[in-house]
């Protein structure tokens, strides 16, 4: 995979710079050098890659090394926070500040999503307690409008059309409609359209002055490559948009359009397209993104989870052990003393590289209560239990139960579960060889 | 609408454009330069190309190595004018994407087609751009409406269909694709038809159950009747990105592809990615899309793709 490739050969950059200090220009371009074919390969513009690496360069030199990275990582982590914060740093919620009913348009290329989109949108504005309007404004795609209509059935939310009528036409007509029906928010369904083709673009800037369009979204799809910075210019000159969504983010894309896109406009992203099912919209995370475009796993976010709040000697020891078949119930309380620290397990498990490969690890839920019985239960125990569970006996069990003030199937459950995980972690042990060869674990250490 | 550090970000990337304005124009200067033949052939005029390349989408892997080959041939034959590069980079560029394809013929009854590809790259368009040919040129065609999944995909075909005079086999939406294509062929069969041609949802090739659902397909294709599909043509956007390769892979693993159609070219992306595809699966570019229109399917041509690749705007 890209992900291997590309770690792979950062290791190798990363092996050849050595020692402490301040970043010497030395280190900083045989990174850089890496990061932008990174870039390149995640489809990043080649003028954004190469304004933005410069950029870096200057304020990466002379920077002190973190003390738990090695140089080449820390330009990484210079690299991936330049990113984040280019992409707008924080996630952005939408806000609506004029009277309603507010209009919402959509537009962007052909077959970028934007039908399937709206739905979504509309059901999440819905769940915010909005009370939404699909509009249908593509009178141009055989069976556009049907479309709509479809996807407004499913998600329950009502679709204003007009037939093949003029676009200003219509989205005029929506909104007197939103106005006498009480819907506050409205959301126009556009046709795709080619950037170039003046007409089409006109006729969004007609719509745009006719009813006051408060949102200008374009939608993008995430596979988009060296052009997204030529589309994104041309809509953003002709309509001034407002925000982006990005779509088809659910398939293996590293959407290095989103950094393209965001670098040409400045406007926020505002929303990820992570699948064709109407729930499948998630609020846009910048430092998400910028770890996805980089290929890197949330790599660099767990090293730096791991160093505000861990004793690193000790979380190398600790993530040794949990690998191997040696790890105890004791380690296992300490472990999850450790990781509570971090913030919630199920995130943290989300961020290992890999780990999505492995079955019944992606669907983990870690309910805190729970974790809290757990301590319990194993405080209850003696240090010669937690070492070797497998003298727990029934009377045992009994006992512990009783200090720990839980049934005993929760004693019981505990201790399958945990033999369970350790099926699990030898498993993620095993990963750890095979990524070894291409050096991807030496990133944790 | 935003709030203060909003329009500092914005500040922060009215920089960033005017530094891009700059490296745009310092970029077509020297390949003006290039092209008038005048200069010598320096490590920038490599660098160049090379970003030409990666610009037009054909991806970095490929970028660098065409540009190896540009370098050892220049050593070896011993070239010396810069305007040679892009002759011999056209040329390698040739080589890479192959010859065009010509669309399958079954010489024993109907030939049957199946239009594969991710979510809205143009499939159902090229479908029914591809009947409107077709019939165009005397043939007999019938349309078989397995995108069963996406709301208003059939409805869509149909109009295809009106618009092409080809009948269409359909079923009701949500019901097995496979059992469209099945009864779709069939219908061929019994009526004659000169071309089936069947439409499939959009997939991402990462959706290892809907990949299945693909071979599925094709393997009940195979049992209405041996030897069909003879043409499965994936459909690539030409927008797209190094993305392309994935799914070129993933959908050759699924199902045999023998043609690529490369849509929206009438925009402002070069498609270039379409040359790794062509050279990684070794199958043929058969069509282009260049509009909405029934008569904006075209012949592949591999010269002028490649001469259009280093046109600059
Ligand atoms: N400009 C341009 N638009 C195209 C071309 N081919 C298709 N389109 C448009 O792209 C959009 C998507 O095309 P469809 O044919 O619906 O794509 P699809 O692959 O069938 O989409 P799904 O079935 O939703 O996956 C439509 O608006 C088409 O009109 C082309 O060559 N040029
Ligand atoms: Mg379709």
């Amino acid at each position: 995979m890209i992900f291997e490739g590309l770690s792979s050969r950062l290791q190798e950059t990363f092996k050849r710079l050595k020692g402490r200090g301040k970043l010497t220009e030395k280190d900083v371009k045989a990174a850089l050098r890496e990061v932008k074919l990174a870039l390149l390969e995640a489809d990043v513009n080649y003028k954004v890659v190469r304004d933005f690496v410069k950029k870096v360069q200057e304020r990466a030199v002379g920077a002190e090394v973190m003390e738990s990275l090695t140089p080449g990582q820390h330009v990484v982590k210079i690299v991936r926070d330049e990113l984040t914060e280019l992409m707008g740093g924080k996630a952005v919620q939408l806000r609506f500040e004029s009277s309603p009913p507010h209009i919402l348009m959509l537009c962007g290329l052909q077959g970028s999503g934007k039908t399937t989109t709206a739905g979504k949108l509309a059901k999440h504005l819905q769940k915010q307690g909005r009370r939404p309007l699909l509009v249908a404004c593509d009178i141009y795609r055989p069976a556009a409008i049907k479309q709509l209509q479809v996807v407004g059935e499913k998600v329950g939310i009502p679709v204003f059309t007009l037939g093949e009528e003029d676009p200003v036409v219509i989205a005029k007509a929506a909104k007197e409609h939103a106005l006498e029906n009480n819907n506050d928010v409205i959301i126009l369904d556009t046709a795709g359209r080619l950037h170039i083709d003046t007409e089409l673009m006109a006729e969004l800037q007609a719509i745009k002055e006719a009813v006051k369009v408060e949102y200008t979204v374009l939608v993008v799809d995430a596979m988009t490559g060296q052009d997204a910075v030529t589309v994104a210019e041309e809509f953003d000159q002709a309509l001034n948009i407002d925000g982006v969504i990005l779509t088809k983010l659910d398939g293996d894309a590293r959407g290095g359009a989103a950094l393209s896109v965001r670098a040409v406009t400045g406007k926020p992203i505002l929303f990820g397209g992570f699948g064709e099912k109407t729930e499948a919209l998630e609020v846009f995370h910048p430092d998400r993104m910028a770890s996805r475009i980089l290929g890197m796993g949330d790599v660099l976010t767990l090293i730096e989870k791991a160093e505000a709040n861990l004793d690193q000697q000790r979380a190398e020891e600790m993530g040794k052990r949990i690998l191997t078949a040696e790890f105890t119930l004791e380690d296992f309380l300490e472990y999850m003393a450790q990781m509570r620290k971090m913030g919630p397990l199920d995130e943290i498990l989300q961020m290992l590289p890999g780990a999505n490969k492995i079955r019944g690890l992606k669907n983990i839920k870690v309910d805190e209560k729970q974790l809290k019985r757990i301590e319990a239960i194993i405080q209850s125990m003696t240090l010669e239990e937690r070492r070797r569970p497998e003298i727990i006996d029934g009377s045992r069990r009994r006992r512990i139960a009783a200090g720990a003030g839980v049934k005993v199937q929760d004693v019981n459950k505990l201790l399958k579960q945990f033999n369970e995980s350790k099926k699990l972690m030898k498993q993620l042990g095993l990963l750890e060889k095979k990524a070894k060869k291409s050096g991807f674990f030496s990133l944790f250490k | 609408m935003w709030g203060l550090m909003e329009i500092a970000r914005v500040g922060f990337f009215s920089k960033l454009k005017e530094g891009l304005a700059k490296t745009r124009n310092g970029l077509v200067a020297k390949i003006e330069n290039l092209f008038q033949g005048q200069s010598e052939i320096t490590e920038e005029l490599y660098e160049d190309l090379e970003a030409i390349l990666v610009q037009a989408d054909l991806g970095v892997d490929a970028a660098l190595n065409l540009v190896e080959t540009l370098r050892e041939r220049v050593k070896a034959e011993r070239i010396k004018e810069a305007r040679r590069l892009t002759e011999i980079l056209k040329e390698e560029l040739k080589e890479l994407i192959g010859e065009p394809g010509k669309l399958a013929k079954n010489p024993e009854g109907p030939t049957v087609v199946m239009v594969v590809g991710v979510n809205g790259t143009g499939k159902t368009t090229s479908t029914g751009k591809l009947a409107y040919h077709l019939v165009g040129e005397g043939n007999k065609v019938l349309l078989g409406a397995a995108d069963t999944f996406r709301a208003a995909a059939i409805e869509q075909l149909e109009i295809w269909g009106e618009r092409s005079r080809a009948s269409v086999i359909k079923h009701q939406m949500g019901s097995d694709p496979a059992a469209v294509a099945y009864d779709a062929v069939q219908a061929g069969l019994s009526r004659g038809s000169d071309y089936i041609l069947i439409d499939t949802a959009g997939r991402l090739h990462t959706q290892t159950n809907l990949m299945q659902e693909l071979e599925k397909i094709g393997r009940v294709i195979g049992r209405a009747m041996p030897g069909a599909p003879h043409e499965i043509l994936l459909v690539i956007d030409a927008t797209t990105g190094q993305n392309a390769l994935s799914q070129a892979k993933l959908f050759s693993k699924a199902v045999p592809i023998t043609g690529i159609i490369l849509t929206k070219l009438d925009g402002t992306a070069k498609g270039g990615i379409v040359a790794a595809v062509a050279d990684t699966l070794k199958v043929p570019v058969k069509f282009i899309g260049l509009g909405e229109g029934p008569d904006d399917l075209k012949p592949f041509d591999t010269d002028s793709f490649v001469e259009a690749l280093f046109e600059r705007d």
